[in-house]
């Protein structure tokens, strides 16, 4: 094995300007599909916080009172993955109004009645796929009791439709920018391959198995990878930390949007995806020649 | 040891080979003669099957070459030191390392890769040009660290395709010399090699003589 990866490593200097292209090319790849992944994962957190993770609030019909609590809490329970359920009545809901508004409450205390319906305060268990939402929400509504639900079916589902769209054909640039960097890193070894034909063929007479040739190409390839996926991100962290502090400060007026780096676990997923690219395209280079 | 039963090579129209049955016995030293293009490097190839569709049949240890699977045939070639005309070093590798490429493709340590290498770079005078590249040494070197490479395997066969065609008589004299050497230890030696002369006067064996891809005259040189 050593031996392989000093054959991959002085492969890798004798043809450094071949190798240096291959690994820029599949770092720019990584870079473009980096990009994506990282506004992906900030859109889903910013969504979620606006979603609030998944709350909803159901408001109830005026006839109801706290005997009917139990029998809606199973049938509401029956009709999706409720993680939590919380009653908050009508009473309660005007106490935290009051709180609320501190200073601005006298006009409340004009009123005869108190306006506000019993409600309760469910958060959903699975809330990533808005559709899933919508459907629970609808059956839930079709309780008699209930007088509606609020779950951010206006313009949250609005933008999640285009996000959703935006979130496919960013996935479709990220699978085209793949398939680029797979091209080339293929392309690459065979150029590799052919620029050390002489060399080849004296070991296959030499008694060399096809293991030992192929094998410091696929080391080259896994090098090849791991570097561009180092390199991609190292370049992505590198602009991350000169702009997001401004994007976090400009957004901050109309948004709460706190800006992060990928998670450590998307940063192996990448750096494991880019190494795979490497020694994939070295195998279908090396399928093709051998064959 | 090696048996040859009506082996006929065609390239295009052309009959490189036509029927040629031999058989060479362990340790016996051959001579393949001819003028140019009589078949010699031809027959050698298809030996180490850089040439693998004939007609006819070749064994080699029991081994038909007609019939041998991808898989084992490296291990087939691993019995054979092979002294190529053109010499076949990497030029991007130095001479210690195109010499432990053979024992390095048959997974040999390193710690005795390190020993045996020096040892034949000892044997053929290259010592001190371990870590030189082949392109900056002289014709006769480059064909002394060929035979290195074949030898260092220990095979044995040795297959020498024209191995003193481009050298001065001394350089082709050390050359056939170091052969005889490994010779004497029991390998099984062919050479192929259109300078009669040099052989009869260096060589104690058997001589096969080729012309137009067919053997014309088999005689033992004294």
């Amino acid at each position: 094995m050593i031996h392989f990866l000093k054959r991959a490593i002085a492969d890798i200097r004798s043809n450094k300007f071949l190798n240096l292209i291959t690994i820029i090319t599949i770092a720019l790849s990584i870079l473009v599909i980096s990009v994506f992944l990282l506004f992906f994962e900030n859109a889903g957190r910013v969504i979620e916080s606006w979603n609030q993770g998944g709350r909803a609030m159901i408001y109830l019909k005026e006839e109801f009172n706290a005997d009917m609590l139990p029998q809606l809490k199973t049938k509401i329970n029956s009709l999706g993955d409720i993680d939590k359920m919380v009653y908050i009545s009508k009473a309660k809901a005007l106490d935290t109004l009051k709180n609320s508004m501190a200073s601005q409450t006298t006009f409340l205390k004009t009123l005869k009645e108190n306006p506000l319906p019993d409600a309760l305060e469910i958060k959903i268990r699975s809330y990533n796929n808005f559709q899933e939402v919508q459907t629970l929400a609808q059956n839930i509504k079709t309780i008699d009791i209930v007088d509606d639900i609020e779950y951010g079916q206006g313009w949250l589902g609005k933008f999640l439709k285009i996000f959703n769209l935006f979130k496919i054909t960013g996935y479709a640039m990220c699978g085209f920018f793949f398939l680029m960097a797979l091209f080339i890193t293929a392309n690459t070894v065979r150029l590799a391959f052919y620029s050390r034909m002489l060399e080849v063929e004296i070991m296959r007479l030499v008694g060399a198995t096809e293991t030992f040739i192929k094998a410091p190409f696929y080391i080259e390839g896994l090098i090849q990878g791991f570097l561009g996926g180092a390199l991609g991100l190292g370049a992505l962290l590198i602009t991350y930390l000169m702009v997001s502090s401004g994007i976090t400060q400009s957004l901050a007026s109309y948004v709460y949007f706190d800006l992060r780096f990928l998670s450590v676990k998307m940063v192996m997923f990448i750096i494991f995806s880019s190494t795979f690219l490497g020694w994939f395209g070295c195998y279908l280079s090396l399928k093709q020649i051998f064959k | 040891m090696i048996r040859l039963f009506n082996v006929s090579k065609r390239f295009g129209g052309k009959l490189a080979l036509k029927n040629i049955s031999l058989d060479i016995e362990q340790g016996e030293f051959i001579f393949i003669s001819g003028p140019s293009g009589a078949g010699k490097s031809t027959l050698l190839k298809i030996l180490y099957l850089a040439e693998n569709i004939f007609e006819g049949q070749v064994l080699i240890d029991g081994m038909n070459l007609s019939r041998i699977s991808s898989s084992k045939l490296p291990v087939l070639r691993r019995r054979f030191g092979i002294v190529f005309q053109d010499f076949k070093l990497i030029p991007t590798r130095t001479v210690y390392e195109n010499i432990a490429l053979v024992l390095e493709a048959a997974g040999k340590k390193t710690s005795f890769i390190k020993k045996k290498v020096m040892q034949v770079l000892r044997s053929t005078g290259m010592e001190k040009k371990a870590k030189a590249f082949p392109l900056t040494l002289s014709g006769g070197e480059q064909q002394r660290v060929a035979v290195a490479r074949a030898v260092v395997g220990e095979p044995s066969i040795i297959l020498a395709d024209e191995p003193t065609g481009s050298l001065d008589s001394t350089s082709a004299r050390a050359i056939l010399d170091f052969l005889i050497e490994y010779h004497k230890k029991g390998t099984t030696i062919l050479i192929a090699s259109h300078d009669l002369h040099l052989m009869k006067n260096t060589i104690q064996g058997k001589n096969i003589e080729l012309n137009a891809g067919r053997i014309i005259r088999t005689d033992i040189m004294l």
